[in-house]
């Protein structure tokens, strides 16, 4: 993965830079120790490392702007860094960057549960909120899997989804504002405790750019009342292409379940493993169908999606029974990584979305590019919304493993480009995806991205290095060529 | 306007919008025509007229989405929909009426432009949450796409939710993607009867913060309420608060007895079922109560707030001025109308809107009106800045319904 080149004038002047930030940031909340620094030299995506310039932790908006004000004067970038679990590099550190880490953000400053809002700073966890109102019996809906460690500003920044996203939208759903802070140190707001926007969704494109536009310091999110009940279903199937057919005829059926999670057998196997789960190990694929609302809904809906699975060939039917069995056929999937992990010294999390229709053939194509590649593979799958998690096994250790790896899960997701899905569904692109962006885009759509880019960082200094291949100088991409001249469009109907 | 331009292809309308960049010719952007009422009169001498770029691409109901021509009547997909007992969950309005033309028109590029929203609104989004992927052409004269077919897709910066609510000013967009969702089996409207708008608020606050799953409370105080050819509602002679839920036969019964229960508390309640509860939802989603008297030439105002101050924002803006209002969202939605007046009372709506946290906008007014006032909320400091850069990024020539949402732009 090549990044690019540190300005070695900006590295120079480290110690005039560390100075300006301890003006700004009294105290501890300047990290310059090499030692210390180490503590911030990766993300979720472990196979990449590297040192920052420096690691500033404000406290305040104030000091926030300050900071990008000083850097934008002097041509510093910056990494933004909530909780550090992001799976796609986007946080990885710069040797000429500062990395600005969203951690004494911890504050919940407002609950209204009349509004159904929640104001929090943006280095509190995704859990943190949902724990902060379920004494009322609320919630806070988009749960990834890292919800316990992940921050909500990193939720933004991600657009990150979780098993309950299928039925109560991705995060981009559900965040109603957000305060952040431009790369010009001006303090901006998006959105609030109202709908929609008076003009442009600027919200709507914050919500996502992985720490390109801006730095998150605050944010409005809605919180809604936990269902009445909630059960699962645990269906297994003799072959991906069962299963994949009865995630098929449940949604056609009308029927948008909470959670629809798939695990194929060596999945299931690792998983029962690890924690025992109860899952069955004589099927090929393994489905969590959970269904919530008021009892007499979920029965009813049980019962259907019983029978469209019995259709679908089930040879395995359990539904939970209790609160304490609803959670032990979700144990073996929220620890489906760490379970994997086990399996082998290092994995590679992978996150394409298909067309749900396209699920078999592409564990099909999977499975042979495995043996192509002679790497070990594990599959966790967002079902209901076509999210596919292949899990490459291998060890880095072991001499050009990683870059086999690599390859491997490039040419999964170029196979879901080609049957018509998307490189990333949750993860970002960060670095991880940034070179296969080409697969998806052409050169005129990232120009476009880029554009808004311009808009709120010309110089670009945010996070630069992450998600586009090359980025374009901005008064480059506001050029434009006319042909003066030319008749215009001697085909197009006039009147 | 001197000419129209009727592409039939997306590479024609790539024809049109170049010459348009650089013969620097700005062009009115338009499917059917039946907003063009909505944002201010767009200052252009050539109109690019969409509505030959039709028909649905690619429906796969299992797959929950819908490809097609950004220039598809809303008839047309609805109909579609409802063949295989889906729909477009975000309910586009109908404001065809309200803006003194007719019904029954619009079409999907339309309601993704001016991001529409229905009652569902607080429950599954408005048409930015649903809008997955769009094929387009900028003021650049240059086509892109962003997004796709699938749900989940965080590949690259969203720009399906900067072209929502664009209102054609970016790009023009020649085919989308958006998401469908099962029907639901059934639909059911609990009614509370009486109540002051203070006290609707707290009920609407009630319901929607329960677990029952409410897909529309909107609130109509007496003289909306008579409005309605709903004649439970109409007959009353007092204010009807509406909740709506829909979901599997069983689960409605269960809910509707539930929030009865939890907001009867010795108010009168009542139930509409199938007809009279789509008819009701249908006249609130497309703004339908509120021209008992015809509107006889009356402004409209849509207030987004928080949801617990719709009520004091009504008081302020109605007491003493023969305004009225209903609302929408819980309270978060207020229409708004008065009677006409050269600058539509703008600065006392917005003071109040701001006080309150949230955005106002002017959609209906004469069109003399809309150009002199701000239509919507007006933008400074760094959120003008950006604003502007973007547009200019998009559209460096400013060829694309110019002065359609602010004036210059
Ligand atoms: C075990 C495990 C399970 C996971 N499960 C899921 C899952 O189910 N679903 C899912 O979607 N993801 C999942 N993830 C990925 C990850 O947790 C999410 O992407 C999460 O949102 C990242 O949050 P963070 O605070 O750790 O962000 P970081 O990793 O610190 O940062 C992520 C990106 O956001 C930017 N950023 C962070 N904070 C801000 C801010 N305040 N302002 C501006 N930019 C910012 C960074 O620059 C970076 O580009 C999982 C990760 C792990 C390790």
């Amino acid at each position: 993965m090549k990044m690019p080149q540190p300005d070695a004038g900006v590295i120079a002047r480290r110690a005039e830079i560390i100075e300006a930030m301890q003006a700004i940031v009294l105290g501890e909340g300047v990290i310059t120790d090499e030692e210390e620094l180490r503590v911030y030299d990766h993300d979720g995506l472990m196979a990449y490392k590297g040192l920052p310039l420096v690691v500033v932790l404000p406290e305040t908006t104030g000091q926030v702007s300050a900071i990008l004000e000083y850097c934008a004067a002097n041509e510093v970038k910056i990494v933004p860094r909530g909780a550090g679990t992001g799976l796609s590099g986007g946080a990885l550190p710069l040797a000429d960057a500062i990395t600005l880490g969203l951690g004494k953000f911890n504050k919940i400053l407002e609950i209204d549960y009349d509004n159904r809002t929640v104001i929090t700073q943006s280095g509190v966890t995704n859990l943190a909120i949902t724990e902060a109102v379920e004494d009322e019996g609320f919630y806070y809906a988009p749960d990834p899997s890292s919800q316990i460690a992940c921050s909500i500003g990193g939720n933004i920044a991600e657009n990150s989804g979780g098993v309950h996203c299928l039925k109560y939208g991705l995060t981009t759903n559900n965040v109603l504002g957000i305060e952040m802070v431009l790369m010009s140190g001006k303090i901006v707001h998006f959105g609030g405790k109202h709908l929609d926007s008076g003009g442009y969704d600027l919200l709507g494109v914050a919500t996502g750019s992985e720490g390109l536009l801006g730095v998150i310091t605050e944010v409005t999110v809605r919180i809604l009342q936990k269902p009445e009940t909630a059960r699962a279903l645990l269906l297994g199937f003799p072959s991906n292409k069962s299963a994949g057919n009865c995630v098929a005829a449940i949604i056609g059926a009308g029927i948008i379940p909470g959670g629809m999670e798939m695990m194929d057998k060596p999945a299931i196997h690792a998983t029962e493993d690890f924690v025992h789960a109860g899952y069955p190990l004589d099927v090929q694929a393994l489905l969590i169908v959970e269904l919530d609302g008021p009892e007499v809904e979920v029965d009813h809906l049980i019962e259907r999606v019983d029978a469209i699975a019995r259709q679908a060939g089930a040879t395995h039917l359990s539904v939970s029974r209790s609160e304490e069995e609803r959670q032990a056929f979700w144990s073996g999937r929220k620890n489906a990584f760490p379970a994997v992990g086990r399996l082998s010294p290092d994995y590679l999390c992978m996150d394409g979305t298909i067309p749900r229709r396209k699920l078999a053939d592409v564990l099909q194509r999977i499975e042979e590019l495995s043996q192509q590649y002679g790497l070990r593979i594990a599959n966790v799958f967002h079902a209901g919304d076509g999210n596919l998690h292949p899990l490459i096994l291998f060890d880095a250790n072991e001499p050009g493993e990683l870059e086999k790896a690599e390859n491997f899960g490039a040419d999964i997701l170029r196979y879901c480009v080609e049957v018509g899905g998307v490189l990333t569904g949750e993860h970002g692109v960060g670095i991880e995806k940034r070179d296969l962006m080409g697969v998806m885009f052409t050169e005129d759509d990232m120009n476009h991205q880029q554009r808004l880019k311009c808009a709120f960082d010309p110089a670009h200094l945010l996070n630069p290095g992450k998600v586009y291949p090359t980025l374009h100088r901005c008064s480059e991409l506001g050029r434009m060529f006319v042909h003066k001249g030319k008749l215009p469009f001697p085909d197009i109907p006039r009147f | 306007m001197s000419e129209t331009l009727k592409p039939e292809t997306a590479e024609q309308v790539l024809d049109a919008v170049k010459w348009a960049a650089a013969s620097e010719s700005p062009l009115a952007v338009k499917g059917q025509g039946s907003k063009e009422g909505f944002g201010r009169a767009v200052e252009a001498d050539c109109r690019l007229d969409l509505s030959g770029l039709t028909g649905i691409g690619c429906y796969e109901p299992n797959e929950l989405f819908m490809t097609a021509g950004a220039a598809t009547t809303l008839a047309e997909i609805e109909a579609a929909l409802r063949q295989n007992n889906q729909q477009m969950a975000f309910e586009p309005a109908d404001l065809g009426i309200l803006l003194g033309g007719e019904g029954d028109a619009g079409t999907i590029g339309g309601a993704i432009a001016c991001n529409l929203a229905g009652p569902r609104r607080i429950k599954v989004g408005a048409a930015r949450d649903h809008f997955l992927g769009f094929n387009a052409v900028s003021g650049r004269g240059e086509t892109f796409k962003s997004g796709g077919t699938v749900v989940k897709n965080v590949t690259g910066f969203d720009l399906s939710k900067l072209i929502a609510g664009s209102f054609g000013t970016l790009a023009v967009m020649t085919e989308v993607t958006f998401k469908v969702l099962p029907a639901p089996e059934k639909t059911r409207t609990v009614l509370v009867l009486g109540l002051s708008d203070q006290d609707a608020m707290k009920a609407m606050a009630k319901a929607l913060g329960s677990s029952h799953e409410v897909s529309g409370a909107a609130h109509l105080p007496e003289a909306a309420a008579k409005g309605s050819k709903v004649s439970h509602v109409a007959g009353t002679g007092r204010s009807v608060t509406a909740f709506r839920v829909e979901g599997p036969g069983p689960s409605v019964e269960h809910r509707c007895r539930a929030l009865t229960a939890l907001l009867g508390g010795g108010a009168s309640v009542e139930e509409l079922h199938s007809e009279n509860s789509a008819l009701l939802w249908r006249e609130i989603c497309d703004v339908r109560l509120l021209d008992g008297d015809g509107g006889n030439g009356r402004q409209v105002w849509r207030l987004s707030v928080p949801p617990m101050n719709g009520a004091g924002v009504a008081e302020q803006l109605t007491a003493g001025t023969g305004a009225s209002v209903f609302y929408d969202w819980g309270g978060g939605l207020i229409w708004l109308t008065m009677d006409a007046t050269p600058d539509a009372g703008h600065e006392t709506v917005r003071r109040a809107v701001e006080a309150a946290g949230g955005h106002a906008t002017l959609v209906r007014a004469g069109a003399d009106v809309r150009n002199r006032v701000p239509v919507f909320e007006p933008q400074t400091g760094a959120l003008r800045e950006i604003t502007a850069r973007i547009k200019e990024g998009f559209d460096p020539k400013g060829i694309l319904n110019p002065g359609r949402m602010v004036e210059g732009v």
